[in-house]
């Protein structure tokens, strides 16, 4: 039996039907994530009910040295969960149980393949939610979510996955299960779940996670905002941040985004709008009605054209309506686009969307932003038309550049959707060399033979086991008669 | 380093410290570079010679851990103690390792921001808050240095300068090596810099404090705050002998946190609200120096509290109720089979509540016959990252969990 034969019928001894999938048309069904345009066919599909399951599939991978990758939902933008070619895709789809919503302790117990907004509408009752909310949040996974760092609109004054995390049982590459932190604060030792998280599947698999509640807000102002141009747009962001005014989300979407939202989902956002801002506030009712007089009179200031403040929640639903579905509105007014997810700092937002504009205006590629404007995420969707010779270069150019501006601007090359199989080649414009080798330190430490999603984030692996040399002799600085010794 | 400044260092070193000891442990020499780059140098040599390193920043927690088992270089990082940037437009701050947190704090209040922490002892550094993850009330509203941590600069065993992290806020390329140094205690590498995300100085703020009857009341207290909508910045316990506490802060805007205090002292029958803190907010229920005491930290999930304001017994308990994090002091002056006991009591209650109870800071003789971390889930892996960062366990040996 050749070694994926055993880890075969290792599989099947392990999990019930239909969990084990050979058949190659199935097997395709899994060949790419949400980043279409890389496709592998893996050579094995599991999908485990449970950890013990899913733990035997990884030891039996550790024994024949056959790689595997975890997926959740695949809505990933990076590749991350693209399969290998030779190894396991481990699918967590089936894992989909809420065990606990635990009002008192503020606290949520969910398997990985659980649903992002399953878990809100579970602790809703209680009055409460789960925060981080990416705009994939009805398909995606809470295991994508922890291994992608996922964030959302909500993020600048919530924060991200990894402060929502507590805890994790987690199976290592050696298919060990371990408990990673605990569900009080601080478990002692290294915080390796803090480590774990973001870390694209490549240090192990999540197996169920301990997440935290947040009480939902008193009272929410959601507000639409029209603006002549971006520049204005971010002059009024900026007005805010330095009134000291945290909302829970500042979007930005310039026109061509908006004539997008418009085609796809008609939001009936304000006419000839250069520039639009949705503006969200929540929290104690008296708290928000005193913050959105300001912020109602800082984007007057700033020159607003249009201030709507949605009335009801069917109005406050159709704001966010044409924010949430930009990316995939933008297919109706071009054929093709990349998304692309630079980060940089928001002071930095109005020079590097006038170079964004100048290399759309060089080039010839359309580029509409939608970002998280107030902590400077931006997601320009770069247009093209792949029927048309050389335009996917051309837009491959453009979103490069974009990230070269980001990186010039002291920014990163991902703010959330990670960086997978498409961006590893981006790591060391942004890492020295021994930024990614300590970083590479980690990975040796969970998973020295590199079973764990290979070739994902880093562009070149170092070798697990090297060991700088050790030199003997007399202490350099004593020789020297710099230092006493006492 | 120059021959006249690491002279000139180490000589003013020993002046400034009143004691060179580590948990009863003499260091043989101390350095102290001015750079990220004279760290390396120091690191490279200290490997080269096969020597142990004990970084420190201000030295207020030094006594934290168990005593090193070798400390041949206590590496000073106090004179690399400058904000160098804080770009007020961004709410971001990068400060040396050395930086008291109060300079940092000063810098920022400029342009009416904060480092979301609280800071009680005067003089404790950022490298020395990140090392050991302390944590005041404000935690609740907030978090701690971990989730305000956004880039760092580390200097590691084998004398390699690295970067992880970066400026802004938002970034999720590669691996999150901040996390894993916050809490560390110098045992993977030395931090020379990090970058901080800040937040606005709120314009207003008001305690409500009111008395419990007992454990159970403080609870019910507890709950009851959380699950109302007055968004508390802080949710503070303190029980001794005679009373318990519990007070809340709440911060925002002068109108709202007036309407959010009336809304608490309604929600609370007899309690005060004030404009400032209560007595001992914000402090350990030990004196700086906790030469007195077992300093006990215990963590548990919110709906344990009352049974761990019992199992604290006589000694009381202060914290963070809203968070499920608090501090245990016992007189170190106790036979040590009662200290045991106590200690032995709250892990065993923690445990149970999803949580631990780790002793902090004891004199070296009570130390020595307690197990300070308790049991560790994971610590098999934890010993693996060790042994990547700092293979000949160079840095602060075996002051951390499981002896590492
Ligand atoms: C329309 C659209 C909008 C989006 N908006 C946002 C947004 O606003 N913010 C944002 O952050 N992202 C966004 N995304 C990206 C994507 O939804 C997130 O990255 C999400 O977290 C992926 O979850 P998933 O379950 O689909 O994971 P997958 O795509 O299946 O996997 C993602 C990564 O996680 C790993 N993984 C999955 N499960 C586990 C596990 N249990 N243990 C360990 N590793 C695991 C995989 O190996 C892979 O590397 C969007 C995507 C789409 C299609
Ligand atoms: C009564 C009391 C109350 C306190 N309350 C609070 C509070 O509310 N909030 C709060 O934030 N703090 C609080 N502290 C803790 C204290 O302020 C921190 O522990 C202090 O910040 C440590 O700083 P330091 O510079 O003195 O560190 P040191 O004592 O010098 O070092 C502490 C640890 O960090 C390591 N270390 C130091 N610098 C580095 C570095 N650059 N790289 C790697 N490792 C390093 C050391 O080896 C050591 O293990 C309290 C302390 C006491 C005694």
């Amino acid at each position: 039996m050749t070694p994926l034969e055993t880890l075969t019928a290792q599989a099947r001894a392990l999990i019930p039907e239909p969990g084990v999938i050979t058949d190659p048309a199935r097997l395709r069904t899994y060949e790419c994530d949400g980043l279409a345009h890389y496709r592998v066919t893996p050579a094995l599909v599991v999908l485990p009910e449970t950890a013990e399951q899913l733990a035997g599939v990884v030891r039996a991978c550790a024994e024949q040295q056959i790689p595997y990758v975890a997926r959740g939902s695949g809505t990933g933008l990076s590749g991350g969960s693209l399969p290998h070619a030779e190894g396991v895709l481990i699918v967590t789809s089936r894992m989909r149980s809420i065990k606990e919503v635990r009002r008192e302790d503020q606290r949520a117990v969910v398997e990985p393949g659980v649903i992002n907004l399953d878990v809100s509408r579970a602790a809703n009752a209680d009055g409460y939610y789960y925060a981080p909310d990416p705009s994939s949040q009805q398909i995606c996974s809470i295991g994508g979510n922890v291994a992608e760092n996922s964030g959302g609109a909500h993020c600048l004054k919530y924060g991200f996955t990894t402060n929502h995390v507590l805890a994790a049982d987690f199976v290592g590459a050696d298919g060990d299960r371990v408990r990673l932190g605990d569900d009080a604060p601080d478990s002692p030792g290294y915080d390796l779940l803090g480590a774990v998280v973001g870390s694209e599947g490549t240090l192990g698999v999540v197996t169920e996670t301990t997440v935290r509640l947040v009480r939902l807000p008193e009272k929410v102002v959601t507000l639409l905002v029209g603006f002549d141009s971006t520049d204005r747009a971010g002059a009024a962001v900026s007005a805010i941040i330095a009134a000291g005014i945290v909302p829970a989300a500042i979007e930005m979407m310039d026109a061509l985004a908006i004539e997008a939202a418009e085609a796809a989902v008609a939001c009936n956002y304000p006419d000839g709008a250069g520039a639009v801002l949705v503006i969200e506030l929540d929290g104690p009712a008296v708290e928000v009605d005193a913050e959105y007089a300001d912020v109602a009179r800082l984007c007057e200031e700033t020159g607003a054209f249009e201030t709507r403040t949605a009335k009801t929640p069917e109005e406050r639903g159709l704001i966010w309506k044409g924010r949430k579905s930009a990316f995939a509105a933008v297919g109706r007014i071009s054929p093709d686009y990349i998304v692309q997810d630079g980060v940089i700092p928001r002071t930095a937002l109005p020079e590097v969307l006038k170079a964004i504009a100048d290399l759309s205006e060089r080039s010839g590629v359309r580029v509409a932003n939608v970002f998280h404007a107030g902590d400077g995420n931006l997601h320009p969707l770069v247009l093209f038309d792949d029927a048309v010779a050389g335009a996917g270069e051309a837009a491959e150019d453009v979103s490069r550049g974009i990230l070269d501006l980001c990186l010039s601007h002291g920014g990163s090359i991902t703010g959330e959707h990670g960086v997978g199989a498409d961006k590893a080649a981006h790591m060391p414009k942004m890492y020295a060399a021994d930024d990614l080798d300590t970083m590479q330190l980690v990975r040796c430490a969970f998973d020295p033979d590199r079973i764990s999603n290979p070739g994902k984030i880093f562009p070149t692996p170092r070798l697990c086991g090297e060991r700088p040399g050790r030199r003997k002799g007399a202490h350099p600085l004593q020789e020297s008669g710099v230092a006493e010794v006492f | 380093m120059s021959e006249s400044s690491a002279g000139r260092a180490a000589s003013e070193a020993s002046v400034s410290r009143p004691t060179q000891s580590i948990s009863g442990v003499r260091p043989g020499r101390i350095e102290r570079p001015t750079s990220t780059a004279e760290v390396a140098e120091v690191m490279r040599a200290a490997a080269a010679a096969g020597e142990s390193v004990i970084p420190t920043g201000a030295g207020t927690k030094l006594g934290w851990g168990n005593p090193p088992t070798s400390a041949d270089v206590l590496l000073d990082l106090s004179a690399i103690d400058e904000v160098t940037e804080h770009a007020a437009g961004d709410l971001i701050a990068t400060a040396g390792a050395g930086t008291p947190l109060s300079r940092l704090q000063e810098e920022v209040a400029s342009a009416e921001q904060r480092l979301a922490l609280d800071t009680t002892v005067a003089g404790s550094t950022i490298g020395g808050t990140l090392a050991a993850n302390t944590s005041g009330p404000r935690r609740l509203f907030a978090g701690t240095l971990r989730d305000l941590l956004i880039g760092v600069t580390l200097v590691r065993a084998d004398g390699v300068v690295a970067k992880a992290g970066g400026k802004v806020v938002k970034n999720v390329a590669g691996y999150d090596l901040g996390k894993l140094l916050v809490g560390s205690m110098g045992t993977l590498a030395v931090v020379t810099e990090a970058t901080f995300r800040l937040h606005p100085v709120p314009q207003s703020s008001r305690w409500v404090t009111v008395g419990a009857r007992d454990a159970a009341h403080a609870a019910e207290l507890t709950q009851t705050v959380l699950h109302s909508q007055t968004v508390p910045a802080a949710l503070e316990v303190d029980a001794t002998p005679d009373a318990i506490e519990v007070s809340v802060l709440v911060e925002g805007r002068p109108d709202g946190v007036a309407g959010r205090t009336t809304a608490l002292t309604d929600l609370l029958p007899g309690s005060v609200a004030g404009e400032d803190p209560p007595a001992g907010w914000g402090r350990y229920p030990w004196d700086d120096t906790a030469e007195m005491c077992v300093g006990i930290k215990v963590t548990f999930r919110l709906s344990g509290l009352a049974d761990v304001v019992e199992a604290a017994g006589e000694h009381g308990l202060r914290g963070s109720a809203g968070v499920g994090v608090a501090y245990v002091a016992v007189p170190a002056d106790r036979d040590i089979t009662e200290i045991q006991a106590v200690l032995a009591r709250l892990r065993e209650t923690t445990a149970r509540h999803g949580g631990s109870a780790v002793v902090l800071d004891a004199p070296c003789e009570v130390k020595e016959q307690l197990d300070l971390w308790g049991p560790v889930p994971a610590i098999d892996l934890m010993r693996r990252v060790k042994d990547e960062f700092d293979p000949d366990h160079r840095l602060s040996p075996g002051r951390f969990v499981g002896g590492i």
